[in-house]
């Protein structure tokens, strides 16, 4: 009823392409952005803010950069925390060793660092596919664990091998509390998704789901599949390499390269297989899912005021957490975007279905 | 049906996120709450489990024994880390200190260098005893952190002492050939500046040789200790790790009695599986284990005959267990010392904790009334020294028990001090800190 497009008539080619064709969804968006940056920062107490709301938030964004590489050009790689920690790390040297450096200019370099080895790392896909890709991209990740475990130079000579950043600024405003820290990943968060929105329903977006499709149909179309596989592999790591440095600079603040094991990489391909593969809505479903649930979970015992047992706690938690992945990927294998989906086309009809 | 399940788990999660999103206010009724971060479960489980049991007993112990802390009731809750997840660190630091937290023992080095930036501006000190970041020795730059009686670098240093005793004089210890076994992390590293200092001054080489954690597989470690036949292995363990170093230096054939562990390589959980394999083996240790202490005999009486004990009433007084009981003495004694300048029977806040901790007097007479007579040497911290002792002694296991084999031995000052100031100044440095001024230090 109140989700209908009824009379909303489009007069124009540009009007039928926008994003958010239905008038409901583009109010229902512009008002949670506009939520987003100005009543949550009033709402939402700190605690929420520095361990809840902003690791989502980089978690998203790294989901959305990998659902690039996963979702929409079909290549699987299992070496996303390695291209979060050349981000983290490449915008680290990029601070220490370069006076003056200005804060968003050395994540984005990080950002580029990443991509540089995202697109080394993606040649082999040229060549493989499937899981041999998978083992291949695993290569990556071991490398870069092993290098910045290894070579002094990348930690700045750090004798414990941890780095950290202090003092964050954009432009004289201190990137400091909670809010401000929340503010700056947001941006980030909302910049980046509306590029990877366009991107994907662009020309190029469509080489990559070709591609993903049937990557011999697309080749015979005059598809080059170098281009698309590569450009995939870039602009994925140069998402995922930002939300790195950011998960390095603005959550942790101070860092190991075991903030970026493998653990993270499976932790990222879960959300993107959970959220919804080749979804822009389902990164942001699938870490939530991924990050605050766990946490839910641990809390519940204190909310009710069961006492429980600590290490009883995290098993259960572990256990239900599991249960939860196994029930939502039979309910819904397309991930909880699907999920999203059907509710809305359920509620354009709703309430006289045919 | 598909739509109505989602509708259901989208509810449940909402109130679940609500809930989180709105914590409610702690009510303060004379309530001193110790945020108690552990790991029962994964692979450092079997070595976090008795510290973790050995901090509650000894807050059920001061309730039941002493009514509280002049009259304060201590209250705790517990946050499963797993260790090594530096995020999950932080979340649980986030989620505890909105309940009022005024001190945090991280139980991690990883997850202290994470919460060094944060416990600053929150104004919460960080206990770190015998771990964490050599350097925060020095209280002039690290005004929040708290590495008592001892640090990865005072205990290289005396490790290294011992094995020049026992080759007649450090001097002896030129050409000789000193292997590192690391747990490849923060901790495993932070002993090495030390290390490399003491190789130059006695010029002894030094092999590093590093164990990824969390340390189940160490086959290549130890190939490389039968290549390199070091004289002696420095073991920085910590879980898993150190029992399946001992195994290997068994099928591998090197003595044990040339093995020297770090004091969280030289606990039960550690040797107890390996048996007669790990007899000889040498460790460090900054407490006694064993029940006889008066302290852990009050526990047994007050808690663990009252069948409120938190673990196994045979594993009271083993090493790690006395460790984490130390450790919340030493919080205790901290929220102590800051009442009788704050007001007796009140509650403190995290600044004043922190003065407390930099107060801290724990003189032989102190530790007789706290039962921990033996158990440690006299604790005494000031504002530009927050270690307060860097005495620990050396325990070899006989394949039943711990025994001390070596006298106290006291890090060398001449060493450690200008390591430490120079350390620290880096850390300023880097951070654009300044030193404090000695009109901060009364504060």
């Amino acid at each position: 009823m109140i989700y209908r497009e009824n009379g909303q008539f489009k007069t124009s080619y540009r009007a039928d392409q926008q994003i958010f064709p239905i008038l409901q969804d583009r109010v229902v968006i512009l008002a949670l952005v506009v939520f987003a940056f100005v009543a949550a920062p009033l709402l939402i107490s700190e605690y929420a803010f520095r361990a809840i709301v902003t690791p989502f938030l980089i978690l998203s964004l790294a989901a959305l950069g990998l659902n690039v590489l996963v979702g929409y050009c079909g290549q699987i790689s299992l070496g996303t925390g390695a291209f979060m920690a050349i981000g983290a790390y490449g915008a680290y040297n990029a601070m220490v060793r370069v006076p003056g450096m200005p804060l968003v200019a050395a994540i984005l370099l990080g950002g580029g660092c990443a991509t540089v080895v995202g697109v080394l790392f993606g040649i082999p896909s040229l060549r493989i596919k499937g899981l041999y890709l998978a083992v291949a991209t695993l290569a990556a990740q071991f490398v870069t664990d092993w290098a910045f475990l290894r070579i002094k130079w990348f930690t700045n000579d750090s004798s414990s091998g941890s780095v950290s950043v202090a003092g964050l600024n954009v432009m004289g405003f201190a990137i400091d509390t909670p809010v401000q820290k929340y503010l700056f990943c947001l941006s980030f968060v909302c910049v980046f998704a509306l590029a990877t929105k366009n991107l994907v329903r662009g020309n190029i977006g469509r080489e990559w789901m070709a591609i993903r499709d049937m990557d011999v149909a697309a080749a015979v179309i005059g598809i080059r599949p170098v281009y698309a596989k590569l450009t995939a592999f870039a602009v994925s790591s140069f998402i995922v390499g930002v939300a790195g440095a950011l998960w390095a600079f603005v959550h942790l603040g101070s860092w190991e390269p075991a903030a970026f094991n493998l653990n993270r990489s499976f932790d990222l391909l879960f959300m993107v297989i959970i959220g919804g593969l080749g979804s822009i809505v389902g990164s942001f479903f699938g870490a939530a899912f991924i990050v605050v649930l766990p946490i839910v979970l641990d809390s519940l015992p204190y909310w009710f005021g069961i006492p429980i047992d600590t290490a009883l706690a995290a098993h259960l938690t572990s256990m239900i957490f599991g249960g939860l992945i196994v029930f939502f990927l039979i309910v819904e294998p397309h991930g909880i975007a699907r999920l999203w989906a059907t509710a809305r086309e359920k509620l354009r009809l709703w309430p006289f279905p045919h | 049906m598909k739509f109505k399940t989602f509708a259901m788990t989208a509810a449940l999660l909402a109130a679940g996120l609500s809930a989180t999103l709105s914590t409610p206010a702690f009510a303060q009724a004379k309530e001193q709450f110790f945020p108690l971060l552990v790991y029962r479960t994964g692979p450092y489980a079997p070595n976090g489990t008795p510290w973790a049991n050995g901090k509650q007993d000894y807050i059920k112990m001061i309730n039941a024994r002493d009514g509280g802390i002049n009259g304060v009731k201590v209250t705790f809750e517990e946050c499963e880390t797993t260790y090594a997840a530096t995020d999950k660190g932080v979340e649980c630091y986030e989620r505890l200190k909105g309940k009022g937290a005024s001190l945090f023992d991280p139980q991690a080095t990883g997850i202290t260098f994470a919460l060094t930036d944060r416990v600053a501006a929150d104004k919460i000190p960080l206990i770190t005893l015998g771990y964490g970041l050599a350097a925060s020795q020095d209280g002039g730059v690290f005004k929040w952190n708290f590495p008592l009686m001892g640090s990865y670098w005072t205990a290289a240093d005396i490790l290294i002492q011992h094995i020049g005793k026992k080759e007649g004089g450090l001097d002896k210890l030129k050409g000789k050939k000193i292997a590192l076994v690391y747990h490849d992390s923060p901790f495993g590293k932070e002993p090495m500046p030390l290390l490399e200092e003491r190789s130059k001054t006695h010029g002894f080489e030094l092999v590093k040789i590093p164990v990824t954690a969390p340390g189940l597989e160490q086959k290549s470690a130890w190939l490389q200790v039968r290549q390199q036949r070091p004289d002696y292995v420095l073991l920085w363990g910590w879980g898993v790790m150190n029992s399946t170093a001992l195994k290997e230096a068994q099928a591998t054939g090197y003595p044990r009695e040339k093995m020297y562990g770090v004091w969280w390589a030289g606990a039960e959980p550690d040797v107890k599986d390996v048996g007669d394999g790990a007899k000889g083996y040498n460790a460090l240790a900054l407490n006694t284990s064993g029940q006889s202490p008066k302290v852990i005999q009050d526990i047994l009486k007050f808690v663990h005959d009252k069948g409120q004990g938190t673990g196994p009433r045979d594993e009271v007084g083993s090493v790690l267990y006395t460790r984490g009981l130390i450790i919340q003495a030493m919080g205790i004694e901290a929220v102590r010392r800051a009442q009788e300048r704050f007001g007796k029977g009140k509650v403190m806040t995290g600044e004043q904790v922190r003065w407390g901790l930099e107060n801290l007097a724990l003189d032989d007479k102190k530790l007789a009334t706290l039962g921990l007579t033996g158990v440690i040497r006299p604790v005494s911290t000031s504002c530009q020294d927050h270690m307060g002792s860097t005495w620990a002694r050396v325990h070899t296991w006989d394949g039943a028990k711990w025994n001390f084999s070596s006298d106290w031995y006291q890090a060398d000052e001449q060493i450690l001090k200008p390591m430490v100031k120079a350390a620290a100044d880096k850390y300023a440095a880097e951070k654009k800190l300044t030193r404090r001024t000695p009109a901060d230090c009364q504060s």
